[in-house]
């Protein structure tokens, strides 16, 4: 491997040392006006808590940069920003499904879950807040930190903009605090998967602007001359989110001291324009993204080649291109035009194969060292993964169909299609990734393959209790619904069906509370491997910068 | 600069490139995957041409049949009453006689009733018509309004005090609120009631009562307290309490009246459903 | 295959991806805004009043989309249980649209005049004193906080801003016209009336009246949902509302 100075000698006119500070001081400026000027309590307690954390990025900006070169600008590659990555992912992961677990256990046991006193115990609160902190936070981390490891070992250069990645980092946990703080406090757009306000809204655009610059910049940096798959789909991932993320959140505020705002659009167009984001959410956050990770992790992992590189290219467009349809699959038998339902439908029907065409390349990539499958828990993980990815986007498509929709719209069918691909895709992929990035990162030998074949399978079963007791609950309330008795009329009452549901939400909480066990497990392997996992010498290329 | 090698475990070539140690094989994608495909979009295509699918400038694409759900929802809807309407035509008409000697009938109605009580009803009165504090019990044959089929269905039909124009309608007045009576004189009813009811009370405190209860509530619950149906003035003499049994519930009712509301379901429910209601309640015990 | 143009230049790949994924959206949702019958021609539709727009607000502050749909699908069993489909044309003032993903608990498109004020007071309270099978959570704070409406003309005004046609009356008299909606006994409620057609004036939460807490604006929301259209002189098999 060829090894090449690093271009980040500290120039006095380094434009992130004016830029970062700025962003800072402007922060804080805006917190300390909305504080002291909002007349709206929630307002106030958001801007505090933005302020605070500003206050610890400025304070920390200063620690770092200010009079000095932190020695991670020394090395070849910027993997400071992904250690605290790493610890951020791990960290959230295991706060969403803690609160996974608790909403879980709340709709089975609401006689003592519940607070009447407590506004912010409640589910309605609650449940956002874990489908962003999984989603987002957890998620979203290990997409940043994934794909500034991968773009800068694909491309061979440095993460671009010296600590312009380190502002992505600081800012987009930034985002999450405010956005989970707000739920609690009853700050929300009820737009699932967008329900944080204009001023975070906001915020997260600018974060992710100097994402996608951080990310470009590698790439032009890069001194590979192709741009290697798994950053096509980082990039697809990060640019239509960008996108989708400022469409859906197109909205007027109240005032601009006060947190509440209308959304522009109202009614069946807001519904779509919502579901077109909602739903592209799970194809380019939860998927394009996360192919990022299997096209970089698996054959590293593996060490074999990737299996088809024409595959790759068909695979790659077509997803994108199709994804964007299906949006309307959400909508089935609403009131949005019908010609708009056929849309999404038989986009949804087409997608099946772009999809299938990552898990073929992830799972065929094995071939030839299947058998490292019983050995290496890791690889295992990553691998079992793409099949439930496999799984989910078979199920997708399924239930895009009208008649199964009609079925099971509404009913806990999606929540076990979700946490098929949320546990089985995003989750188990995440973990893989995170098995192989500490001991590539501190360096060390991971401390205990043992403890990943516990969290393995602990978490399978699970995945197991939790799916197919959506799927048995789901159905059964599906067609309890729609069940006729012989004289033609309705059979059950809604609260019947409430109360049928009850063991099968006993079930999936279990399930999930084996999930949180087994990323515990992981916490803890992680921080034994980073503290006091065996040394192993450096696989990757260090060399410390020429000296300013 | 790319250079092809033949990958030795598959026999493939890859592509020549490599980053970070990673190579491509350059393997022709799946037949399976290419030809599943490809049958997804004839499909989709297909579809296209069926039903309503594309978006033009004016308008949309109706496709050959033209399909609309709306429509297929409103034939479902009416194929199903069609298929219902001879047993409820039926049950419109029919008297509860009628009902009581027609076995069949009579368990269309409690079909019909059953879930639209759970649906409907449930939430006020309890899943099996127990009800609450505030909501009767439909299972006894205490009633307020009259335990005949047509009292009830004409109860379900206007609500009690609910935004129907024909509804139920009579108001205690909030004889303490409203300064009426003074705390004393409440003091001597609540004993008269209890009283009424059959349980030891204050004989002192009754006998100073008698001629307010007379004078202020034998118009609405009779002399003998024993209630009056028209004005749904409850039979205070049965020891049967919407408000509540002790002298503190009996004090607030007369201090501040209440009055609870029961929706009209006249616009809610057709007429079917509603007789359908009616036997059901009926049939839950109390019925007269 | 030459793909290889894009994988080498991150520009171009960056422009292909935007090109791509414009497709779709484009086609889907622009013409929703000028298809004709998109959203139906139908009578009785009005803007929410100030104090069910609050209650609006509160609906979505506390999440209730999470667990309630707003949104009878074209299904026989949905029309039986909860009523006539859901028509474009209901949520045409709703920013943002509340058609929800979930039943964990029942629709709620046609809950309006369906229990009394005291019932949905008694249950947001606590669901299961009067539901024993419900999973609801409990609302009881609602009624002891009061409604903070001091804004409530800039929600009118934003509402306007993004397309709800309030008129310049029903902004200048928001305060007054919430006041009167909550207090039947207070004056301006003739005048609120005669603003808002077939809105009800009541004191919903059972308090005194004077103090409009929360809960009275949730429950104002509530009582109005799909009360408004008149589905008489809407004729679902003219060819416009076919769709
Ligand atoms: C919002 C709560 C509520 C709902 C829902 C409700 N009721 Fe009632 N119902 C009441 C109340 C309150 C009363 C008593 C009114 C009074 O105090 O006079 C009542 C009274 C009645 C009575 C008269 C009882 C008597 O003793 O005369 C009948 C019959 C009845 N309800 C049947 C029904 C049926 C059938 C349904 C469903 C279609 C229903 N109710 C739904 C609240 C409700
Ligand atoms: C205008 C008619 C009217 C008058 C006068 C009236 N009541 Fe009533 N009373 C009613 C009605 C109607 C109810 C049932 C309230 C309801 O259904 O919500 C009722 C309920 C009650 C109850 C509660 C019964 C229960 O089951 O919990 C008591 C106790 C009572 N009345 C006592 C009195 C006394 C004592 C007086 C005289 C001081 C009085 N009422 C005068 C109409 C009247
Ligand atoms: C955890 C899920 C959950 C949340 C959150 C929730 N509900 Fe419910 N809701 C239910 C369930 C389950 C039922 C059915 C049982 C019952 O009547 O309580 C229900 C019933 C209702 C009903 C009665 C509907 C009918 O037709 O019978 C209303 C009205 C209602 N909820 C309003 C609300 C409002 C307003 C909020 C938010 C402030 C809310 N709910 C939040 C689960 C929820
Ligand atoms: C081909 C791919 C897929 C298709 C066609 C598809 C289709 C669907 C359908 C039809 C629904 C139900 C909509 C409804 O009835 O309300 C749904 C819901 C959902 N799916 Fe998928 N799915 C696919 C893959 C995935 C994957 C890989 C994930 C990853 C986690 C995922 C996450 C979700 C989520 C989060 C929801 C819930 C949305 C809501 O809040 O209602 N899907 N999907
Ligand atoms: C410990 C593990 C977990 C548990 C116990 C858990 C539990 C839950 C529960 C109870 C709900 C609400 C369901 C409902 O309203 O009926 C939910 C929703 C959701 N969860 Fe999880 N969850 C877990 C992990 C995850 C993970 C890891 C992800 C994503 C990566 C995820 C993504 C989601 C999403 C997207 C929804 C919303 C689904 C929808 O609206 O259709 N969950 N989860
Ligand atoms: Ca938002
Ligand atoms: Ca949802
Ligand atoms: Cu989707």
């Amino acid at each position: 491997m060829q090894i090449t100075q690093a271009k980040t000698a500290q120039s006095p006119w380094r434009l992130d040392h004016y830029f970062v500070p700025l962003v800072i001081f402007l922060g804080l400026l805006a917190a300390i006006v909305e504080a002291a000027r909002s007349p709206d309590p929630r307002m106030v307690m958001q801007a505090w808590t933005f302020g605070a954390c500003m206050a610890a990025f400025g304070a920390w900006y200063m620690k770092t940069y200010v009079g000095r070169t932190p020695a991670d600008e020394k090395n070849f590659y910027a993997d400071a920003v992904i250690k605290a990555g790493v610890i951020a992912s791990t960290f959230w992961g295991i706060a969403g499904m803690l609160v996974g677990v608790i909403i879980a256990l709340q709709l089975c046991f609401p006689h003592f879950l519940y607070f009447p006193d407590l506004p912010w115990t409640n589910f309605g609160r609650m449940r956002p807040l874990h489908t962003s902190a999984v989603i987002f936070a957890f998620g979203g981390n290990i997409l940043i930190t994934t794909s500034f490891y991968a773009v800068q070992r694909t491309s061979r250069a440095r993460l671009f903009g010296g600590s312009l990645p380190w502002f992505v980092m600081w800012g987009y946990n930034i985002f999450i605090v405010m956005a989970g703080t707000g739920y609690l406090e009853g700050i929300s757009q009820s737009r699932e998967y967008a329900e944080p306000e204009w001023y975070a809204d906001i915020w997260l655009t600018l974060v992710w602007v100097c994402y996608l610059l951080t990310f470009l910049g590698t790439l032009w940096k890069r001194k590979e001359p192709h741009i290697y798959v798994a950053n096509w789909f980082y990039l697809a991932f990060i640019v239509t989110i960008a996108v989708l993320h400022i469409v859906n959140n197109l909205a007027m505020p109240v005032s601009f001291l006060e947190t509440k705002s209308y959304s522009l659009f109202s009614g069946v167009q807001d519904a779509l324009t919502q579901w077109w984001y909602g739903h592209n959410a799970v194809g380019f956050f939860l998927t394009a993204g996360f192919l990022g990770i299997v096209y970089y992790f698996i054959p590293k992992q593996a060490e074999r080649p990737v299996y088809s590189y024409r595959l790759s290219i068909i695979h790659f467009w077509s997803l994108i291109f199709i994804y964007i349809w299906a949006g309307p699959h959400h909508l089935l038998y609403t009131a949005l035009p019908e010609w708009a339902q056929t849309l999404g439908m038989t986009f949804s029907v087409i997608l099946w194969m772009p999809s299938w065409g990552g898990m073929i390349n992830g799972l065929m990539t094995l071939s030839g060292a299947w058998d490292k499958l019983r050995t290496d828990p890791v690889l295992r993980m990553l691998v079992v993964s793409v099949a439930f990815y496999g799984m989910a986007t078979f199920e997708g498509p399924v239930m895009s169909v009208k008649a199964v929709n009609a079925l099971s719209h509404y009913t806990n069918w999606t929540i076990g299609h979700v946490h098929s691909g949320a546990l089985g895709w995003v989750g188990y992929i995440s973990f893989g990734a995170l098995y192989c990035l500490v001991p590539w990162l501190w360096k060390k030998k991971l401390y205990s393959n043992a403890l990943v074949e516990w969290h393995f399978w602990i978490s399978t079963i699970g995945i197991v209790l939790y799916i197919t007791s959506m799927w048995v609950a789901g159905i059964m309330q599906g067609l309890m619904w729609r069940a006729y008795n012989e004289f033609g009329f309705l059979e059950y009452a809604f609260s019947e069906v409430v109360l049928a549901m009850h063991p099968y939400y006993i079930i999936r909480a279990i399930g999930g509370l084996l999930f949180l066990t087994g990323t515990l497990i992981m916490a803890f392997n992680l921080w034994k491997t980073a503290t006091s996992g065996q040394p192993v010498a450096a696989a990757q290329p260090v060399l410390a910068a020429e000296a300013a | 600069m790319a250079k092809r090698e033949v990958d030795e475990v598959s026999g493939t070539e890859t592509t020549g490139h490599e980053w970070d140690g990673i190579k491509e094989l350059d393997t022709p994608m799946p037949k399976w995957w290419l030809g599943i495909f490809y049958a997804c979009i004839v499909w989709a295509i297909g579809y296209w041409v069926v039903y309503p699918a594309w978006p033009t400038l004016s308008g949309y694409t109706h496709g050959m049949l033209n399909h609309s759900q709306r429509d297929d929802v409103t034939a479902n809807v009416a194929a199903l009453k069609s298929a219902r309407s001879v047993k409820e035509a039926a049950l419109r008409d029919a008297s509860l006689a009628d009902i009581q000697r027609n076995p069949e009938l009579q368990q269309f109605a409690m079909a019909a009733g059953k879930t639209l009580f759970g649906d409907n009803c449930a939430p006020c009165h309890g899943a099996g018509g127990q009800g609450a504090r505030t909501y009767p019990n439909l299972n006894d044959d205490v009633w307020l309004w009259g335990g005949k089929l047509s009292d009830i269905q004409h109860t379900i039909t206007v609500g009690i005090r609910s935004t129907s124009p024909d509804t139920r309608q009579s108001q205690m007045p909030a004889f303490g609120h409203d300064g009426m009576l003074k705390p004393v004189e409440i003091g001597n009813l609540t004993e008269y009631v209890v009283h009424l009811s059959g349980r030891p009370a204050d004989a002192k405190a009754v006998a100073r009562a008698t001629k307010l209860f007379a004078d202020n509530c034998a118009m609405c619950h009779g002399a003998d307290g024993k209630g009056n149906r028209s004005m749904g003035a409850p039979n205070l003499t049965d020891n049967e309490w919407l408000y509540g049994s002790n002298r503190e519930d009996i004090a607030d009712q007369i201090t501040n009246g209440h009055g609870g509301e029961m929706p009209t379901w006249g616009g809610r429910l057709s007429p079917e459903e509603i007789k359908a209601l009616a036997v059901y309640v009926h049939n839950l015990g109390g019925g007269e | 295959m030459n793909h290889s143009w894009l994988e080498r230049n991150s520009i171009l790949l960056l422009i292909g991806i935007i090109c791509v994924i414009a497709v779709g959206g484009a086609v889907e949702i622009a013409p929703l805004f000028w298809v004709g019958g998109t959203v139906e021609k139908v009578s009785g539709m009005r803007p929410y009043t100030p104090l069910e727009l609050e209650g609006r607000n509160i609906y979505v502050r506390e999440g209730c989309y999470v667990c309630h749909s707003q949104q009878i699908r074209t299904l026989r069993d949905e029309v039986e249980r909860y009523g006539h489909y859901s028509l474009a044309a209901e949520s045409m003032y709703d920013h943002p649209f509340q058609w929800g993903s979930e039943r964990t608990g029942p629709d709620l498109a046609r809950v309006g005049g369906k229990y009394s004020d005291q019932w949905h007071k008694g249950h947001l309270i606590d669901p299961r004193s009067v539901v024993p099978e419900s999973i609801m959570p409990p609302y009881k704070f609602l009624f002891s906080t009061p409604l903070d409406y001091r804004d409530v003309q800039a929600l009118l005004k934003t509402n306007r801003e993004v397309g709800v046609p309030y008129t310049d009356d029903q902004i200048a008299h928001a305060k007054d016209d919430l006041i009167a909606q909550a207090d039947p006994n207070g004056d301006g409620v003739d005048a609120f009336e005669k603003r808002y057609a077939k809105a009800q004036s009541r004191n919903f939460d059972g308090g005194n009246g004077a103090e409009v807490t929360e809960g009275a604006a949730l429950i104002a929301y509530l009582q109005m949902l799909g009360t408004l259209i008149d589905f008489k002189a809407y004729h679902a098999d003219a060819p416009e509302n076919r769709r």
